[in-house]
């Protein structure tokens, strides 16, 4: 399933790198704490959070994520969207929680990190 | 022996991650239900196929094979049409299911080919096992290409290059408070890895252990700091040094969930306390020195071999 999918089945709003929306979801990871999505994300996974500045964008390159869906309506600061563009990371916004979010995934067939 | 039973098991590591639409053919060759069965058999004689989907107004109704031809033939029931000859409740995969899934229906069924069909029902494409087979053969061979050109890069930059002792350095400048640029140095430390040519796996590593490192300098040193890698045949070294304020207590900074980040600096999800337990765990080797007042000195090891 790829990232296109997944914007169009949960109905996301594409907020940066609509040219990037073919990469491959592998799996998906939920977590505020950007130490615990570098430990737990890997390559390929959707990652699933409230965080909306720049540095989830460097989270998501470092860990070559296949994108962020930032939930409950809030919106990425201009310089997140921009670092975003430039590295090719795809952000998706909701105005859905984290929560329901994470349960959409599971129906689409996305496994958590830990159910490899 | 040992060679042999590594590749099966890369050959069915492969059937579970190849997308079916990876392997499929596309362009699919249908009849409809009211063509007549003399009209199939042109069809599949030109096309040197052996069956086709049946559509009826572009939505899949069935499908026919050389094998329901040859009955209607010896029959004499070559007017006929192929909506009358073709097997109704077609077997389908998605083109987003694994390959392992028509691998298991050719084994159970004995199915020589599948239809296959997108989440809203509609044919995009045929799959037969000559399909599979050259799916993987193909990705077998990007892959080994892709280990080719690893080895190429990797012996050119560690081995081909004589002196006493080779090694690069790279220096990065880390400024204070300065999160809209946090990740920058990591990110440019990973992509010089790659292109030297170390190992995924490594990269990973060096990349998430060093990310943590810069973001440490970014919340905690009073006037940031430097990241230096030094890159030897055997071996990355990276260290994050700072002139302060240091650590009280490194015993205590080492626990999991331990952290002195501000408030404003955790509502941004920084602060869980895990950064340095995440480049302990990345880190072959990890030396973390600090005095009160004049700074911390923390060496990260990445064996190559």
């Amino acid at each position: 399933m790829t990232i296109r999918d997944v914007a169009e089945r949960l109905k996301l709003s594409i907020a940066a790198a609509e040219d990037h929306l073919d990469a491959d979801v592998t799996s998906g990871y939920a977590s505020d704490l950007l130490s615990c999505v570098m430990a737990k994300a890997q390559k390929g996974t959707i990652w699933v959070t409230l965080q909306s500045h720049p540095n989830v964008v460097a989270v998501a390159v470092l860990l070559e994520l296949a994108g962020v869906i930032i939930t409950e309506g809030h919106h990425p600061d201009p310089a997140t969207i921009e670092k975003a563009n430039a590295e090719g990371i795809p952000i998706l916004t909701t105005p859905h929680t984290t929560f329901t979010t994470v349960a959409r995934l599971i129906e689409l067939g996305v496994e958590g990190v830990d159910q490899e | 022996m040992k060679r042999s039973a590594l590749e099966i098991t890369k050959s069915q590591e492969l059937i579970y991650e190849l997308k079916i639409e990876q392997v499929m053919t596309k362009e699919v060759i249908t009849v409809t239900s009211s063509t007549l069965m003399s009209e199939l058999k042109e069809t599949l004689r030109l096309n040197r196929i052996s069956g086709a989907p049946v559509l009826r107004d572009e939505q899949l109704v069935g499908i026919i094979s050389i094998e329901d031809l040859i009955k209607a033939l010896e029959a004499g029931e070559i007017n006929v049409t192929v909506g009358e000859k073709m097997t109704r409740d077609v077997e389908t995969v998605f083109d987003d299911e694994s390959v392992v899934q028509v691998v298991t229906k050719f084994a159970q069924h004995g199915f020589g080919r599948l239809p296959v069909v997108n989440r809203e029902g509609k044919l995009v494409g045929i799959i037969t096992q000559g399909d599979v087979v050259r799916g993987l053969l193909r990705q077998l061979e990007v892959e080994y290409h892709e280990e080719e050109i690893h080895r190429y890069r990797a012996s050119h930059i560690f081995e081909d290059i004589e002196s006493d002792q080779t090694g690069l350095l790279l220096r990065y400048k880390v400024r204070p408070k300065d999160f809209i640029r946090g990740g920058e140095a990591s990110s440019k430390l990973k992509r010089a890895l790659e292109r030297l040519g170390a190992k995924p796996q490594i990269v990973r590593r060096a990349g998430i252990a060093t990310y943590e490192a810069e973001t440490n300098l970014i919340i905690h040193a009073t006037d940031g700091g430097e990241i230096i890698a030094e890159i030897r045949p055997e071996r990355i070294k990276v260290s994050a040094i700072d002139n302060g304020p240091g650590i009280q207590d490194v015993e205590r900074a080492m626990r999991p969930g331990f952290s002195t980040a501000p408030d404003w600096i955790r509502e941004m999800g920084f602060g869980a306390g895990m950064g340095l337990n995440n480049i302990e765990v990345c880190a072959d080797d990890m030396n973390l020195e600090s005095k009160t007042g004049s700074g911390t000195r923390l060496e990260m090891v990445f064996n190559l071999h």
